[in-house]
């Protein structure tokens, strides 16, 4: 199992997400009432450290293990895509707290809820491929 | 040591080790984002039948796969072990806010009875709040391509604009959930 590194990875990232209440229903409606920086400091911080990282990945100071170069993946364009489905996406974080990292952290928490909210994302996934041609970008 | 185990971490914790996250995914030779795990699922519970969007080989992408189970372990890990008390320290103003429409014990563990409990869950008008919003999620991420991880985390600190819409976007939801779905909801 070469990448079972991804495995241990996936296990520290939901130790961070749980135990700084990243998870939270509460703290993600709290923040969509912009009444604390709990999250915005979450989120904001490892944006800002990433940056740094980021520029180091361009100008190849840090390379990944193997010694290739680093490169982020380009993300599709669109106004009707990023905006539309952002606002879907963020719909539905806001009103159940299922972001995608968190879904899976939940199963750990509250297992009935969260195989629903889970199923129900995959049902959307899998509409949105059989839409992708048809939807406007 | 074992106090800081057990007690909540502050936000300027989180910041940073999510930030290592990242930097061990790339190091790894991997791009960071946990949504096309959603896609990724579809595609081994069959969906390459019905849409060619689907026809993809996922052994490419086994190792994400092997993270989002990871996720899974370390929430079982931190919900049974890591976590004694799982109070949310909300701000008051918010707990307040909560209770007048309709929340009770609020914060008192991460999670809203109302919303989550397998009572809530399994009766009609929860169950079709919880399926709603899951497919919402999914069908959003995939359309937008991505979710926090790849977009707000990964697409902002490498300076992308699709990113930065989406993020937008995530907060258009966001807020209108907090400020106009949720007080009706209960």
């Amino acid at each position: 199992m070469k990448n079972l590194r991804f495995l241990f990875l996936g296990i520290f990232f939901a130790i961070v997400l749980s135990k700084t209440e990243a998870i939270s229903w509460f703290r993600y409606y709290e923040m969509f009432r912009f009444q604390s920086i709990h999250m915005f400091g979450i989120i904001g911080g490892a944006v800002v450290i990433s940056m740094v990282l980021m520029q180091l990945f361009k100008s190849g100071k840090i390379k990944d293990r193997f010694g290739n170069p680093i490169k982020p993946k380009i993300k599709k364009k669109g106004f009707v895509r990023t905006l539309l489905g952002g606002t879907l996406f963020g719909l539905g974080w806001g009103v159940s707290g299922a972001c995608a990292g968190p879904i899976f952290v939940m199963l750990g928490f509250e297992l009935a809820p969260a195989i629903i909210l889970l199923i129900s994302a995959l049902i959307g996934a899998f509409v949105y491929g059989l839409l992708s041609n048809k939807l406007p970008n | 040591m074992m106090d800081f185990i057990f007690e909540p971490w502050p936000w300027y914790v989180g910041g940073p080790l999510i930030a290592l996250t990242l930097f061990l995914y790339f190091y790894s030779g991997k791009n960071f984002g946990i949504s096309t795990n959603f896609e990724t699922i579809c595609t081994i519970s069959g969906a390459g039948k019905v849409s060619e969007y689907f026809r993809k080989d996922w052994k490419e992408r086994d190792f994400a796969l092997l993270f989002v189970v990871g996720l899974v372990i370390g929430g079982f890990i931190s919900s049974n072990f890591l976590i004694p008390d799982a109070a949310v320290e909300l701000n008051p103003k918010t707990v307040q806010e909560l209770q007048e429409i309709g929340f009770s014990n609020v914060a008192e563990s991460y999670f809203p009875a109302e919303i989550f409990s397998a009572e809530s869950a399994f009766s009609l008008k929860g169950f079709i709040i919880l399926v709603l919003s899951g497919f919402c999620v999914g069908f959003g991420t995939r359309y937008a391509g991505g979710c926090t991880s790849g977009h707000a985390i990964t697409g902002l600190s490498s300076l992308q604009l699709p990113s930065l819409l989406a993020v937008i976007g995530f907060f258009i939801g966001g807020i209108i959930a907090a400020w106009f779905i949720i007080p009706n909801l209960l």
